[in-house]
């Protein structure tokens, strides 16, 4: 009896030894990994902050005036005045007819790829 | 084990054929026999006490062993916590009223140099110099060969720099990142950034701290790493601020004057809108206070928040406004203007001669000195003090800027029945555009006195009731009547009825008295005077043009002008629909059943 207690003892010993052994290096694995992920969230934050100075950068008032003056044949985009201002009533409604006519006749004012192009008359 | 007996028949047997006590070898075998068990308990229990000296030597080894490594190792962070997020974009964001980026960070390294290291230091410095000319190569010689184990070479490098550095090869040049500020807007809101430098550098990271404007003023708010998420969002509009800056700037230049400021301000809120300083600066090179010269001719100068100027006639408003108010007089009172009105050795004269005497109402919009001048008088030193303190002209603005402490208003001395006189038509008293825009809001408002802000407010902030709704009612008019029939006839915009006040004032000399050729010339509007939403006030330092055949440097010339065109152009973009007379509605035709 006494030598059975002695031996489910040692085996309970051992047995403890090797799960917190275990429990020590899957810790340490957890641990490593949360590791790796804050640094991966760290990157992903300074990649994010330096894309959102990029966008603001790019977006700056300067460059865009540059670009609208540049692209002005385009674009034709002016300075918004009082005169842009409108009212509902200046909406109309479009004809049935009509509208068919306005989306044929939208041709040069805004350049398209030539892709989207020839996907949209296929739709048509 | 054998056991030897306590009474061995033969000894007994002998012991009685002796005849001596057989009992007493029983004795002698008992006692040798407890002995011999005496022995064996105490060897047991001094190998337990050996056993447990052992364990406790063991125990106390252990525990001195851990106070030990505890002592000699450097200290960590419990394991427990999992470490926290590393956050590299230290340094919270500034954005505008609409979110959009104003002020944010970006990594860059610092270039430093280890001289022990180094295997060509001349070369090396020479290579240096190529890539930054503004380096001094035999500084730089004389550093790398010295005795010193450390240099820092440059703050901030670029990429490409920091490319080309690498591609001299010399393993003494050493670089370490750190972040810097952007402001990817350039010079837009300069004096509201106001800028940045490095407090405490290590060669892993360095110490961003605001120097200037909003940077330093809310300097903890940006380091506080638990605001790294939330920007610090301003009430200025990118939009509106671009759009004025352009067209002072434009405005500036024509009018030939050396400086200009604007601001636009919600006369509800308090909120600034837009408020430039020309001319301005990079932010993201800020740079350094000028050593000789005028302060004031720095680009650094804020001339909206630190130039206290005499404002001039933009001031007639709050004499009339007053007196109105203390039912000394209503807008058609006729006031003796005739000229010049003599006090003392002073004389106070008139742009033009108005004639004997002007109702109020026309003494604002001709803008008369002397007119104002009587009023006052009516009113007294006492309470132009009391009602200008009201309006807050009397103190520094409350706009958190750093730089607003240098605004600081100057006050006449002596608050002599003279100063009363000159104050009340914008002369003897200085204070910023900035205290004029307030005072401004607060007629706009119908009375309720403003701080302004430059933090976004969620609705409206009104102070105490400085001036009853009924006299900035009247005010309001007389300010539409100053730009429909008086001095500001150039400041009338279509669709938004703009109403201001114009104020041209003689340039103090630095040594006392007056330029006679040099103004500062100031409009302060309204608009729309329907339905006031905004105040802007324009000031151009040292502007001349000339027109119609002569050089003209008043404010009707030349502030106005600019008012108008940035009303012309701003208005829209703050969501203001121009007031034009609705066109009949056509094709629409209402039924009901």
């Amino acid at each position: 009896m006494r030598t059975i207690i002695v031996l489910l003892t040692a085996l309970c010993v051992i047995g403890s030894a090797f799960w917190a052994y275990h429990e020590n290096y899957q810790t340490q694995e957890a641990y490593a990994s949360s590791q790796r992920l804050q640094s991966d969230i760290g990157e992903a934050r300074a990649r994010l902050a330096i894309l959102r100075a990029e966008w603001a950068y790019l977006n700056r008032p300067d460059r865009l005036h540059e670009l609208t003056d540049l692209n002005f044949q385009k674009v034709g985009l002016l300075p918004l005045a009082a005169e842009h201002f409108g009212t509902i009533n200046e909406v109309g409604y479009p004809v049935e007819a009509q509208a068919e006519e306005l989306e044929l006749s939208f041709d040069g004012s805004i350049e398209v790829s030539s892709d989207a192009a020839g996907q949209s008359g296929a739709d048509q | 084990m054998t056991r030897i007996p306590l009474r061995p028949l033969a000894a007994i047997l002998d012991a009685r054929k002796k005849g001596t006590d057989p009992d007493a070898i029983e004795r002698r075998n008992t006692s040798a026999r407890h002995e011999v068990i005496q022995n064996e308990l105490r060897s047991v229990g001094e190998g337990r006490l050996v056993v447990l000296g052992v364990m406790f030597f063991c125990a106390y080894a252990v525990i001195a062993a851990q106070m030990g490594l505890l002592a000699g190792s450097e200290p960590t962070e419990q394991r427990a916590a999992g470490g926290g997020v590393e956050i590299l974009a230290q340094r919270a964001d500034i954005v505008d009223r609409r979110g959009r980026v104003l002020a944010t960070n970006i990594e860059t390294h610092s270039l430093y140099a280890q001289p022990q290291e180094m295997i060509e230091p001349k070369r090396a410095a020479k290579e240096l110099v190529k890539i930054f000319p503004d380096l001094d190569e035999a500084r730089l010689t004389k550093d790398f060969s010295g005795k010193r184990k450390f240099i820092w070479v440059k703050k901030k490098i670029s990429p490409e720099q920091l490319q080309q550095v690498h591609d001299i090869g010399e393993p003494g040049l050493l670089f370490g990142p750190r972040e810097a500020r952007l402001y990817p807007n350039g010079t837009l809101a300069a004096h509201v950034m106001g800028g940045t430098s490095f407090g405490r550098e290590g060669v892993h990271a360095a110490e961003v701290i605001g120097t200037a404007g909003v940077e330093k003023q809310f300097d903890e708010y940006l380091r506080d790493p638990a605001n790294g998420a939330r920007p610090l969002q301003l009430s200025i509009d990118m939009t509106v601020q671009t759009a004025a800056e352009r067209v002072l700037y434009g405005g500036m230049r024509l009018m030939g004057a050396k400086g200009a400021a604007s601001i636009l301000m919600d006369i509800h809120t308090g909120e600034v809108i837009s408020v430039v300083s020309l001319p301005d600066f990079d932010p993201n090179n800020r740079p350094l206070p000028p050593v000789e010269g005028d302060p004031d001719d720095s680009p650094l100068f804020n001339r909206a928040l630190q130039g206290v100027y005499e404002l001039g006639s933009t001031f007639k408003v709050f004499t009339i406004a007053q007196a109105i108010e203390l039912q000394l007089v209503n807008k058609s009172t006729m006031i003796n203007t005739r000229g010049p009105l003599v006090w003392g050795k002073h004389k106070i004269r008139d742009f033009h001669d108005y004639g004997k005497e002007l109702d109020v109402e026309t003494v604002l919009t001709k803008s008369s000195n002397i007119g104002t001048a009587r009023i006052s008088q009516m009113i007294g030193a006492e309470r132009q003090r009391e009602f200008l303190g009201a309006l807050g002209m009397l103190d520094t603005t409350t706009i958190e800027m750093p730089e607003a402490s240098g605004g600081k208003p100057l006050l006449p001395k002596n608050w002599s029945e003279i100063s009363t006189m000159t104050i009340s038509y914008g002369h003897g008293l200085s204070a910023t555009p900035m205290h004029l825009a307030a005072a401004y809001s607060t007629i706009a408002n119908g009375g309720r006195k403003i701080s302004p802000t430059l933090l976004k407010q969620d609705g409206p902030n009104y102070g105490a009731q400085v001036l009853s709704p009924f006299v900035a009612r009247e005010m309001n008019d007389m300010l539409r009547k100053v730009v429909t029939d008086g001095t500001a006839s150039f400041g009338d915009v279509a669709g938004y009825s703009v109403g201001g006040k114009t104020g041209t004032a003689d340039k103090p000399k630095a040594r006392g008295g007056y330029y006679k050729d040099k103004v500062i010339a100031s409009f302060a509007s309204v608009f729309p005077t329907d339905n006031p939403q905004y105040v802007l006030i324009v000031t151009l330092d040292e502007p001349e043009i000339y027109t119609m055949g002569e050089n003209r440097r008043s404010a009707g010339w030349t502030a106005v002008p600019v008012a108008a065109e940035l009303i012309n152009r701003v208005a829209p973009l703050l969501g203001l629909r121009p007031n034009v007379e609705p066109g009949k509605l056509a094709g629409i035709t209402l039924t009901s059943n």
